[in-house]
């Protein structure tokens, strides 16, 4: 993304834009103005579109990034947004955040999850941490010790547990998280550009 | 509306297999709706009614599921079937609110220029981020620019400047109901109007403007 900032030199405009809204243009004398004016104000114009439509343009990626990357932004894609950009992101984000709690039901409905049709109803997941006994959704309960490997583990099962690399071969790793995330196949994606490194 | 009595005044047993309703056509209207609206090129009437009535079936089987015990096969299938549910449902919301995003001044204006009588084609919640969308976006551009700009390039018309829907754009559709007489205007000057009769069954490839209003009352699907 690059730099967001875009001022315009207001001086030139300012000084025509008065002589072209003057309508005692004809009458002063200066009538041999208005061509050069009707060439400016249409430049005017068209770099107004053209600015118009780059912010547009960065307002459509950064809506994307919403659904992609969730409520919280990386910090270097941040670093690289505007002020006011920063404004719209949050605003859009409460927005849509509202409407999906009205969806129905107790806390509505999270339509920025489920992106991709389900495929499988397990996944397999290797242990990089000790973490002892882990208790599954359905009341099992799973041994978590690091370099194990644990087939089956239900696809959507909420886990407080965070990945720390994935894995080339499809698997996960799992560490510890503050916060309960769902298990399915936009995990990888979010998690993987945000631990990098 | 009678349905959605229907739907909604009934009980659901202890057994996660008999429910005292049809989930199955409402999952198939379900499905309709989210094709129809994922090929249709324009927002199409919003069917919260169906949205409401399936949020409440994943809810029960949610709730049948954990009362039921551990038969593993019975649970992973029941599982599946939600997500699969909870997936047509998701990805239905996500594309109408893609096009709200997508053509707000116009959808916005028709809304209100629509006439009392006329169903509205957004929902309540809809309609709140739909405005709340144009807002935010004209907010962001004068602050981000025109307010730097002299005083009268300051508005940016949106109904001009955002580009309509493409109602010529071609789409596939299947026929539920016959029709007849549906007359097809020509494209280019040489053409001229003729009229065509849709067979129950048939599929074809025809323009959407021809067919919006049958798209509308579900005499052809979408797909």
């Amino acid at each position: 993304m690059e730099s967001p900032e875009l001022r315009f030199p207001t001086f030139d405009f300012r000084v025509l834009s008065s002589l072209y809204e003057n309508e005692d243009l004809e009458s002063s004398g200066r009538g041999d103005l208005i061509p050069t004016i009707k060439f400016r104000h249409c430049s005017l114009l068209r770099n107004r579109r053209c600015a118009v439509a780059y912010l547009y343009d960065r307002l459509l990626r950064i809506r994307a990034l919403r659904w992609e990357y969730g409520s919280v932004l990386p910090s270097a894609l941040r670093f690289h947004m505007s002020a006011e950009e920063m404004d719209w992101f949050n605003r859009y984000k409460k927005s849509l955040a509202t409407y999906m709690r009205s969806l129905g039901g107790d806390e509505g409905l999270d339509i920025t999850q489920d992106m991709k049709p389900p495929k499988s109803l397990y996944i397999e997941v290797r242990c990089l941490k000790d973490y002892g006994e882990f208790e599954v959704e359905d009341g099992t309960s799973v041994l978590l010790k690091k370099n194990s490997q644990v087939h089956g583990l239900p696809l959507w099962q909420h886990v407080s547990l965070v990945v720390v690399a994935c894995g080339l071969c499809g698997m996960w790793t799992l560490g510890f998280v503050g916060r309960s995330l769902r298990l399915d196949e936009t995990f990888v994606s979010q998690y993987h550009s945000i631990n990098l490194g | 509306m009678a349905e959605e009595a229907d739907l909604l005044g009934q009980d659901s047993d202890g057994d996660s297999e008999e429910v005292v309703l049809t989930p199955a056509e409402l999952i198939d209207r379900l499905e309709q709706a989210w094709m129809n609206e994922k090929f249709a090129p324009e927002l199409l009437e919003n069917k919260s009614e169906i949205v409401e009535c399936v949020m409440e079936q994943l809810e029960h089987m949610e709730e049948n599921l954990k009362r039921a015990k551990k038969g593993d096969l019975k649970v992973s299938i029941h599982q599946m079937e939600m997500e699969r549910i909870r997936f047509v449902l998701s990805s239905y919301l996500r594309c109408r609110l893609m096009k709200i995003e997508k053509f707000f001044p116009h959808i916005l204006e028709k809304e209100k220029t629509r006439r009392e009588e006329e169903p509205s084609i957004l929902s309540p919640e809809e309609f709140v981020f739909a405005k709340e969308f144009l807002a935010n976006t004209e907010t962001y551009l004068k602050d981000a620019a025109l307010k730097h700009m002299p005083p009268n390039l300051q508005k940016v018309d949106l109904l001009r400047t955002v580009p309509k829907p493409d109602l010529d754009a071609y789409v596939f559709l299947r026929v539920k109901e016959r029709q007849e007489n549906i007359l097809v205007e020509p494209e280019s000057d040489e053409q001229r109007d003729y009229v065509i009769d849709l067979e129950e069954g048939s599929q074809h490839l025809i323009r959407y403007r021809t067919i919006a209003p049958l798209v509308a009352s579900g005499a052809v699907q979408l797909i």
